[in-house]
């Protein structure tokens, strides 16, 4: 059971505004880095719009490269959100509470960068509404629905519009505390605006409730179809070995899970390190995280093994060119051997240990791996099934990224850091009426001669409980 | 040449090819491709609507060359067809696989689809030395950066052949020199030969029907992966081999 710290309300409060209503000294600087990454990303996506995709390594064969690899990569980090969020709040996972908010904001970003990809990657961006919207325009021609792409952005902006108001939904009591605990004026006018005359009356409170938890139920479908959508992106195609896989729906998501429930251990360690939670993420989280990843990562690495299974299974000699490529060349054989071990062979056998799993420096460190494991993933899945490894060997081809693709993949990264910490400057990264009422429902009771801390939603008999608690 | 639809084809014969280009350079004027300097090859980026794949064979001193021109196969069922989001590439009623290049933003989800790579995308704004603007043909679009293009059969030429016989209320000939696309005129040995699988007396069907009979030559290209092409090839034959094989 979890670790108990039992604070008051005004504890709370104090604790997880201190850094809303106060200026600590490393933010602005953090902030401009980013944004000047940021700001050189897009200057590196002006420049390419001005010159022509020639910039880019891309060529023929290899038509899509890092950017739709990267696409992938923030695509998978955004189901962190929904099964944080979402999975965990309908299975009454308790240590969910402190690290919902933060889930489902970096949800938000990294959907957010997802889109750059794409769109940056097309040959004429200004074009691409006639891609994205479900609209004939003037052509009087609707988008080809037989077509992944077409779904990608309906799929993707679904998701963004439901984690958006399941976001919002679950600031509003926080504005309101926001509202009644801001200096100045201005600010508390525009928190009393967001937070929507938010009063704490009990029909409130029902509302807010119920819609959380419509909202973790109707989200879920999203969950499966996302990825899904993007995984047929590649297993459309019947001509391009490596991506024609009847596996890679459920591949893609469960891979998206490993690394968007990495991404969340990943900043517990540094919520814990930068903003000072340690008395709401506590070495428990770390362990219940870490278990919940043992088993994703498990899944995952079977997946991975099936899809080698099935694709050397046939025999054919396209595909088994292909598998010798990804394993053996430079820079692909050895990048192969670096993605199996970091985001599997290093972290899992870690995790196995109570001693890691409750450690927020080996978390941090063996997350990070794990995400640097499947971004090459995606990588290894995208380019080298576009170089063609078929029987007609005239076409082999070969890429390797521009500088101008590497500052605007290093761009997103920073879009993601940047966003989460604004965002955290305005508003709670843990949510604070989610902690209260954690802390409401905690008891100690006695289980035979052990008294221990337990959650409990309704009344238990009155012997359960421990009489000093009261 | 009376139905009312047409279904182009090409037959493709390896055994006449000499690898000489004509039907590239021909290619390349005719649709207004620009031109391809060293640093496109380089960058794997030139614009070949056809091209021929050379691959040498056996062991120095003893080395053969081996030729195969590579086009548009046209497919029937084409894998870079349902991909494109906003149908750039559709197949009109004609058998070909055409390209809209105003539709076109860039996606390049074609050109991956494409088992044969002959889908090519312009990474950069065409360019033509001041010299040479005046050679391009009015017929056909100059393609701005950002689009993918392809080998359309020359179907400026197939409409224009087509108007004018409606003009002058005859029937389209088979093997018309105004109707073939530019390859195909431009080929010395006639190892192109194009034609309408719909007119049961063209030169393309009475070479599949003899072809495709056991001992023919006819195959499809890649054509285990259901693309159907429109374009068949007619094999080598290897005089070398006669030994071996039996021939």
């Amino acid at each position: 059971m979890l670790e108990h710290t039992q604070l008051t309300d005004k504890e709370l409060n104090d604790e997880l505004l201190r850094d809303i209503l106060t200026m600590p000294k490393w933010w602005l600087p953090a902030v401009l880095f980013l944004a000047a990454i940021v700001i050189t990303g897009y200057s590196a996506f002006g420049y390419m719009v001005f010159n022509g995709l020639g910039v880019t390594g891309l060529n023929r064969p290899v038509f899509w490269g890092f950017f739709i690899a990267n696409f992938v990569f923030w695509i998978g980090i955004s189901h962190a959100g929904i099964m944080i969020s979402a999975i965990l709040r309908l299975t009454q996972a308790e240590w969910r509470r402190p690290i919902t908010r933060a889930a489902e904001v970096m949800t938000l970003f990294s959907l957010a960068a997802a889109l750059h990809t794409p769109l940056f990657h097309v040959g004429r961006p200004w074009r691409v509404f006639y891609w994205i919207f479900p609209y004939d325009f003037s052509r009087g021609i609707w988008p080809n629905v037989k077509s992944p792409f077409v779904w990608d952005p309906s799929a993707v902006g679904t998701y963004l519009i439901a984690s958006t108001l399941f976001v919002i939904v679950c600031l509003i009591p926080d504005l309101a505390i926001l509202r009644d605990r801001a200096k100045n004026k201005i600010t508390k006018f525009i928190y009393a605006q967001l937070c929507l005359g938010f009063r704490g009356t009990t029909r409130q409170w029902k509302l807010q409730i119920v819609a959380g938890i419509l909202l973790s139920a109707l989200v879920l479908p999203i969950f499966v179809s996302v990825h899904t959508v993007v995984s047929w992106d590649f297993a459309v195609l019947i001509g391009t070995e490596g991506w024609r896989s009847t596996i890679f729906g459920p591949y893609f998501i469960i891979g998206a899970v490993h690394s968007g429930v990495s991404a969340v251990a990943m900043l517990m360690a540094l919520s814990v390190w930068i903003y000072g939670l340690q008395n709401y993420i506590k070495p428990d989280h770390f362990d219940a995280i870490a278990r919940l990843l043992i088993v994703v990562a498990t899944t995952w690495f079977f997946f991975f093994f099936l899809e080698w299974v099935w694709a050397m299974f046939t025999l054919e000699s396209p595909e088994i060119a292909l598998r010798e490529l990804q394993v053996g060349p430079w820079p692909w054989g050895p990048l192969f051997l670096i993605f199996v071990i970091t985001s599997f062979v290093i972290p899992v056998p870690l995790w196995m240990f109570r001693r890691f799993r409750r450690s927020a420096a080996i978390m941090f460190f063996t997350t990070i791996l794990v995400n640097i494991g499947m971004w090459l993933e995606r990588f290894l899945i995208v380019i080298p099934s576009l170089m063609r490894r078929s029987h007609l060997t005239f076409d082999w081809g070969s890429y390797s990224p521009s500088l101008i693709e590497i500052l605007i993949v290093t761009e997103t990264f920073a879009f993601v850091a940047l966003g989460m910490l604004l965002f955290a400057k305005a508003f709670p990264l843990v949510p604070i009426f989610d902690m209260k009422e954690g802390m409401r429902n905690r008891h100690l009771i006695k289980v035979g001669r052990r008294v221990i801390p337990a959650t409990i939603r309704e009344g238990l008999p009155h012997h359960y409980y421990n009489k000093e608690h009261h | 040449m009376a139905q009312e639809s047409h279904k182009w084809g090409m037959v493709i014969d390896i055994d006449r090819c000499t690898g000489c280009n004509a039907c590239v350079i021909a290619c390349q004027s005719e649709n207004n491709i620009p031109i391809n300097l060293e640093a496109h090859f380089n960058q794997r980026r030139a614009i070949q609507w056809i091209r021929i794949e050379r691959y040498w064979e056996g062991e120095f001193p003893n080395v053969k060359a081996r030729f195969i021109p590579i086009i548009c196969q046209h497919c029937g069922n084409a894998p870079c067809e349902p991909v494109c989001p906003v149908y750039a590439t559709y197949h009109n009623n004609e058998g070909l696989n055409v390209q809209v290049y105003n539709r076109c933003v860039g996606t390049r989800f074609c050109a991956n689809g494409c088992p044969y790579h002959v889908r090519f995308f312009n990474f950069w704004e065409p360019e033509w030395p001041e010299s040479l603007k005046n050679q391009l043909n009015p017929d056909v679009t100059v393609r701005s950066r950002g689009i993918m293009e392809k080998c359309t059969f020359c179907v400026q030429r197939i409409r224009r052949a087509t108007r004018l016989a409606d003009r002058d209320s005859v029937e389209l000939e088979d093997g018309d020199r105004a109707l073939n696309p530019a390859c195909v005129n431009s080929c010395a040995t006639n190892g192109l030969i194009f034609g309408d699988w719909n007119d049961p007396d063209s030169q393309i069907n009475q070479i599949k029907n003899k072809e495709m009979q056991e001992g023919g030559r006819a195959f499809g290209l890649l054509e285990n992966l259901g693309t159907s092409p429109n374009v068949i090839y007619l094999k080598q034959v290897d005089e070398s081999a006669e030994g071996h094989h039996g021939h």
